[in-house]
Formats: structure tokens, C-alpha cells, sequence
């Protein structure tokens, strides 16, 4: 991803930065500048969402993408937020432990680098809520 | 609106056909799909071809001028039109020529895919097959497509019971199908223990229930119905082209084992063919993964929700059984050259409606569905032929 691209995402990476649409009360993250409920008639403001979630359904990804290859194998997982939202992400934790229903916060880390000598991601994975075992 | 017809279908041979480039197999599709409509070239008004990422598999992109140069098409100035929609390319440039020749607009019209996939390492192509979901949102936190398959899986087996097994299933019936087909790019039978002993692509997905990556092309000519008898006895009629949009990821999705916008392709195209899931005699679905083909026919209403798993294993969807599915081995056993796959779904049933399929033959077959997806289900294409007007 170019650096431009990622660079205009830094703050909802870093920090879960998604939007809020004060007219229908619905959570986005990721962000959206529309409102699919309200469209053109929502208020879109920037919210930060808390970090909790629960995890609704998970993989282990062994064949990778290329500038992930170095990270397998990892937790892919879909997340829903406590505000209602629901997000993909990565989940740092023994891989035995990982199940559908488990109580996950975010946590700021590398997500991945494009080679050697080019640009190094960084934002929001998961851990679990409380420490396991 | 007119009816329109299948007057002609041409395939090349799904592989990894390393002596071939991207423009030799379109031109071998369309010559063998014209050839086979009796069409001369000069009455060709529009060509209409579904392909998902010549930018990053052949770093070229203005893929329907070349096309339409290199079939010798340029000098009449014949318009030429790319289409994209991830794997579901194909059948939406299907659509776009049916939509074309109904409209009035153009009457003789060519509509295929081609996709040239192994001309890049295996990693290069994961990553450009990952830009059919949300590059910011799914792609940077190592989303890949079996990934997201996989999410599907598991969250299916967690709610329906679903079996590894179940999954395993589909493969096996697919590559049996594939063996009988002379396109197809695997022709091998493989046995449930081939499958769940193969390498974890993504868990619970092994390597054997993922389709393949392939290089391929399919086309097909479409007149309009009144026409269709000047030039083939056996024209394919179009009952029904639908499409829908699904939420581009697959966290958006309201129940992320339906793909919904299959559900709603799939309601408009019974609609359109006032036909329900019960009249339709055999299907050609999207089985990118094996719980693919188990969410599709889910989806497509020819069994309840979460009981894919259980008729894929029953051989409800086998050759002879109830409803066949992926006669010709699916994307699974035939191949995925993704931009040609939604035409080529289309020719199998253009086949076996003709009677033409030889060994994987339904009998009896009168209707047929095809059912493409890109993506994770941003986009869904459903089609109904039949053999009768």
C-alpha cells in the first residue's frame, strides 16, 4: 500500500478511530464518510471506540499474501466491537486458545512491512481480555 | 426488451498453459465459439470480455482493444469493452452482452473472460486476488482469500454442525465430474482422505478445497432469439441475468455464512424465469472453496440454510442425484481462471443443455443455472437457460 494511502488511515489504525452517524446513533469502523442508513441525510462524526470485542469467527492463515509471508502462521479473525460494529484483524495468542465467542481489546503492533528496506505497517491488533492461563 | 440466445460456445483448455499468452487464448475461445455459431466475423457488432487483473498477472491493462486487435477486429472498429468484477468478471460480462443484444442496441454479440494467472509467483497472485476484497480493511490486517473462506467455514461448522468431511465431500465430487471433462484441469479422482490429510492453506481450508489457479478463456456468441435458428439448431435461450451487490467485506455482512447478494441475484433470476430453486434441473455454482459450493446452494434455495454440508455429503448434488452441481468439476476440479470462469459456467450448461456434455451428461436436462461470485459476495451474478424459448 503506498505510503499517501496508509498515511490518511493512521489515525483509525492507530488508535480505532471509526465514525458515528448522530442521526440514525449507528457506529462505523471501519469509517465511512456516508451513512448507508441515513445517506445523504446523516451527521458523520469521528468516534473512538473502546477497544472491547468478542470474537465471531477466526482462521489460521498458513499461505499468505506477500508481504505476510513472514508472519505465518497467524490469527485472522472477525471482530465485533462492543459499540456494534464488526471489523477484520489479527489476534495475538496461543493458537489452541483461539475460539468463536472470546473476549478480545486492542492492542497497538506491527501489522506487517513491504520488504527489507520498505515502509513497516503499524495498528490495531487484538489480545485476549484477560491473560489465559 | 427482446429474448436472447446462445448461438455459440468456445473453451480453451484450463491449466497452467505456460506456452500460451493472454491474447492467444481469448483468440482461441472466440474463433472456436464463432466457428461453432457458423458467425462470420463481420457480423460481429460488440465484443464484451470479463477479466479481473491483467494490470498485476500480465501488467497490461486496455484488454478489449487488444482483444478486439488481435481477432482481427480492429480494422471494422468493432467496440471492445473490459469488464470487472473480481471472479465474478465473467458472468457480469455476460450480462453486460445479453443486456446489449435485449436492449436492441447490438444484435451478433461476443461476450467471454480470459484471465493469464501464471505468468507471476504464487504469492503475487494471492495479493492481486486479495484486491478483490477491501484492500485498507481486510488486505493489510492479512486477509487472504482462503482466509476469508475459512472464516465462513468455521463459522458455519460452528452454527450447522458442519464437518470437515462435509467439506471434503464437494472436492471429491467435483474432481470426480472434472475427470470426466475434457477441459478440465484436473481429470483425477481424489478420495476424502486426499483432501483432509492435504497442507492448511487457511484452517479449516486445506490446499484440496481451494480451486486452483488457472490460465484459460471462454466465450460465447449471443443473437437475438428470433434469429437465433439462421445459424444453430440447438440455440441456448436466456431466462433470466441477474445481479446484486453484497457489502464489499465480508465483516459487513449481515450473517457472514449467507452471502446475501446471492440471495438476492438468485430471487430476481427466479423471478425474471418465473421458475422457483424446484424447476432448476442441474446448476454450475461458484465454488471457489468447497464451502463455497455449501453456502451456494444454500443460497440459491435448493436446500435449507445449514444443511449444504449434509446434502453435499448425501450426494443430493452428485451426477444422478437430485439437483447435480458443478458438472463440469466446478471452479474447484476445471480450474479458476477467474475472468473466464462465469462465461465458461455458462457454457457447460449451453452443453448440457445441447446434450452435448458426453460422459458427465444430466439426463433429462431442460433448465440451468449458473451462479458467479466476486469476491467474498460483493457481487453475484445468477443466470437461467433453457432449452426452450
Amino acid at each position: 500500500m503506498s505510503v499517501p494511502r496508509f498515511w490518511r488511515r493512521l489515525k483509525n489504525l492507530y488508535n480505532l478511530i471509526g465514525t458515528h452517524c448522530e442521526k440514525c446513533k449507528e457506529y462505523y469502523y471501519p469509517p465511512r464518510n456516508m451513512c448507508p442508513r441515513c445517506r445523504r441525510t446523516g451527521v458523520i462524526v469521528p468516534f473512538k471506540f473502546n477497544g472491547k470485542g468478542e470474537v465471531v469467527t477466526y482462521t489460521i492463515v498458513h499461505s499468505a499474501a506477500k508481504d505476510y509471508v513472514r508472519h505465518t502462521p497467524y490469527i485472522l479473525a472477525i471482530i465485533k466491537l462492543e459499540e456494534g460494529p464488526r471489523l477484520t484483524s489479527q489476534v495475538i495468542c496461543a493458537h489452541e486458545d483461539i475460539h468463536i465467542g472470546m473476549k478480545v481489546k486492542s492492542a497497538f503492533r506491527r501489522l506487517g512491512e513491504e520488504s527489507e528496506k520498505g515502509m513497516i505497517y503499524y495498528g490495531t491488533k487484538f489480545i485476549p481480555l484477560e491473560t489465559v492461563k | 426488451m427482446r429474448d436472447v440466445a446462445i448461438i455459440g460456445v468456445g473453451c480453451t483448455e484450463f491449466g497452467e498453459l505456460w506456452d500460451k499468452s493472454f491474447r492467444e487464448l481469448f483468440v482461441e475461445a472466440g474463433i472456436s465459439a464463432i466457428e461453432d455459431a457458423n458467425v462470420q466475423g463481420g457480423k460481429i457488432d460488440a465484443l464484451y470480455v470479463g477479466n479481473m487483473s491483467g494490470g498485476r498477472f500480465i501488467e497490461q491493462e486496455h484488454l478489449g482493444a487488444l482483444i478486439a486487435d488481435y481477432s482481427g477486429l480492429a480494422s471494422l472498429h468493432v467496440p471492445s469493452t473490459r469488464v470487472e468484477a473480481a471472479c465474478a468478471s465473467g458472468g457480469l460480462a455476460l450480462r453486460q452482452g445479453i443486456i446489449a443484444v435485449a436492449s436492441g442496441y447490438h444484435d451478433i454479440v461476443i461476450a467471454g473472460g480470459a484471465e493469464k494467472m501464471t505468468d507471476v509467483g504464487v504469492e503475487t497472485t494471492t495479493d492481486a486476488l486479495a484486491a478483490a476484497a477491501d484492500r485498507e480493511w481486510e488486505g493489510i490486517m492479512g486477509a487472504t482469500f482462503p482466509g476469508l473462506y475459512a472464516m465462513i467455514a468455521r463459522l458455519h461448522m460452528h452454527k450447522y454442525g458442519t464437518t470437515q468431511e462435509q467439506l471434503a465431500s464437494v472436492a471429491v465430487k467435483n474432481h470426480h465430474n472434472g475427470a470426466m471433462n475434457p477441459i478440465a484441469q484436473f481429470q483425477n479422482e481424489i478420495s476424502i482422505e486426499t483432501v483432509i490429510n492435504s497442507v492448511m492453506v487457511a484452517d479449516p481450508l486445506h490446499v484440496f478445497d481451494c480451486s486452483p489457479i488457472t490460465d484459460g478463456a471462454s466465450a460465447v456468441v449471443l443473437a437475438p432469439a428470433d434469429i437465433a435458428h439462421k445459424y444453430t439448431d440447438t440455440p441456448i435461450y436466456v431466462k433470466a441475468s441477474a445481479q446484486a451487490s453484497g457489502t464489499l467485506s465480508l465483516h459487513d455482512r449481515p450473517d457472514i455464512t449467507t452471502l446475501d447478494a446471492t440471495v438476492a441475484a438468485a430471487n430476481r433470476a427466479y423471478k425474471m424465469a418465473k421458475l422457483t430453486p424446484r424447476d432448476i434441473d442441474f446448476a454450475e455454482v461458484h465454488d471457489c472453496f468447497t464451502i463455497a459450493e455449501i453456502c451456494a446452494i444454500e443460497d440459491l434455495g435448493f436446500v435449507k440454510k445449514g444443511e449444504g454440508g449434509k446434502a453435499s455429503e448425501s450426494g443430493m448434488t452428485a451426477l444422478g442425484g437430485d439437483i447435480p452441481i458443478n458438472t463440469s468439476g466446478g471452479l474447484k476440479a476445471c480450474g479458476h481462471p477467474v475472468g473466464a470462469t462465469g462465461v465458461k459456467q455458462a457454457i457447460e450448461v449451453a452443453l448440457q443443455l445441447r446434450g452435448e456434455a458426453g460422459k458427465r451428461q444430466v439426463d433429462g436436462a431442460k433448465i440451468g443455472l449458473t451462479h458467479n461470485v466476486g469476491g467474498s459476495g460483493g457481487t453475484a451474478v445468477v443466470h437461467i437457460f433453457s432449452r426452450e424459448r
